[in-house]
């Protein structure tokens, strides 16, 4: 008998990723909903150095980082693979996977959200990496060409939860007009049903987010 | 320069992230061609093959690039599985256990001694604490990924940590002499600093490593740091 658990954050985009990979393998798991005000002594215990989520655990050994939480999903459940089985096409994925996690998440964090330093620049910063993965986007495709893939997944914080910051914070840098692209590949994904029933609702997700960036309602 | 040569790799010979290339595919035994790039004067084929960060490393195999060292290393073990060692074990959440220390190998680690190379006073103190620290982090918290038995350690036992290791504190009597600090303290990480020196002495790594008064010249000359402060 398998013991999953995914310790998470309802409308974490990183803790989504992980629910989204199991469900796409149809493996069952129990969801933990962590209080990140006041950490569960188990969280701390299964992942001591960053002490975050998402966890995974996995008939009680942790694998932590939404990243490779995900690969490891595919390596121990091969149904539906999500990464491609070539190696090259695999280091393809893995160098925009870390391009979207590395650099476009934090010229985000940078440009949207922070209060200080020098916000002109970072929002050049967020464009410009931006018109780099709006280079790489094929017309009306998925990453994964016809079925959502890994690095679909993975992007999902672009597509969902950028544009919904972006409007809580009257702070926009990803338009459909400066990137049509992403905009069209977005739209792919987002209308997937098995997508769809997976996202937090809007409705709930901006008040949370709005009292998370201290936003009057 | 045809693609006859089946793997080529651009890289910089005091490049961090290029040496873990050029490690594990010595380590692997696997042939290839390095071409140097000048970093002030890249090359026609680097801009080419990695058009979007323009960096070293690049591995060229059968005409196509990989950029990224971590993504490269992951790719020549997926590519010569038979080629001990392994870079990454088999098990899958042992697998995890390796990515998520390469990661904090890569953005805590290695970050932080970027940040003690490029400062000075005050900042550089507090730079050398939290270097320290991760090392305690690692020591606590990695378990038997570090060797406790040093005798084991021989180049084809090596994985994509050690070649980490190798490469972000390899050199550190270097930079310890550059900076006038203590870095490597066999009294405060005695797992790392006897880790550290059991690689750095394998014949293999020696070859490998260029000479002390090299990167010393390197560090000085890169950070601007005046030897005789």
């Amino acid at each position: 008998m398998q013991e999953i658990k995914v310790y998470g954050v309802w409308g974490s985009p990183f803790s989504r990723r992980v629910e989204i990979a199991l469900k796409m393998k149809g493996v069952e798991y129990e969801f933990i909903e962590e209080d990140l005000e006041n950490k569960s002594d188990e969280l701390l215990m299964y992942n001591p150095v960053h002490k975050k989520i998402p966890v995974l655990v996995h008939n009680g050994k942790p694998v932590v980082e939404s990243s490779l939480i995900m690969e490891y999903i595919d390596e121990t459940w091969k149904q539906n693979a999500l990464l491609p089985t070539d190696p090259y096409d695999r280091a393809q994925v893995r160098f925009w996977a870390k391009f979207i996690d590395d650099k476009i998440m934090a010229s985000v964090g940078a440009a949207l959200l922070s209060k200080g330093g020098d916000i002109s620049k970072a929002k050049e910063e967020m464009q410009e990496l931006l018109t780099v993965l709006e280079s790489e986007i094929t017309k009306n495709k998925l990453f994964g060409g016809d079925k959502v893939s890994f690095l679909d997944i993975i992007g999902l914080f672009v597509a969902y939860w950028v544009p919904i910051v972006q409007d809580i914070l009257g702070n926009h840098v990803l338009t459909r007009d400066k990137f049509p692209g992403i905009y069209e590949w977005a739209d792919v994904l987002l209308d997937d049903a098995f997508i769809k029933k997976n996202l937090p609702d809007k409705d709930k997700l901006i008040p949370i987010l709005r009292s998370r960036f201290g936003v009057k309602p | 320069m045809g693609d006859e040569v089946e793997v080529r790799v651009h890289g910089m010979w005091a490049s961090t992230y290029s040496k873990r290339v050029e490690l594990a595919l010595k380590i692997k035994g696997i042939p290839y061609e390095y071409v140097e790039e000048d970093l002030m004067n890249k090359s026609q084929a680097l801009l080419e093959y990695n058009p979007i960060h323009k960096k070293v490393p690049v591995l060229v195999h059968n005409g196509k690039p990989i950029v990224e060292s971590l993504v490269i290393l992951e790719y020549i073990d997926e590519v010569w599985p038979d080629h001990a060692p392994r870079l990454l074990p088999r098990d899958p959440v042992d697998r995890a256990r390796v990515r998520f220390w390469s990661g904090f190998l890569q953005n805590q680690l290695l970050e932080s001694v970027l940040k003690l190379v490029m400062s000075s006073g005050e900042e550089q103190e507090k730079a050398l604490d939290e270097l320290h620290e991760k090392m305690t982090i690692m020591e606590q918290e990695m378990g038997d990924i570090i060797p406790k038995d040093i005798s084991s350690i021989q180049s084809k036992s090596l994985g994509l940590l050690d070649i980490q290791v190798i490469c972000t504190l390899g050199a550190y009597k270097a930079h310890e002499q550059v900076l006038g600090v203590k870095i490597l303290d066999p009294h405060k990480h005695s797992l790392i600093y006897a880790w550290v020196n059991a690689m750095m002495d394998l014949p293999m790594i020696k070859e490998i490593t260029p000479p002390h008064d090299n990167v010393v010249n390197f560090i000085q000359m890169i950070f601007k740091i005046n030897p005789s402060a």
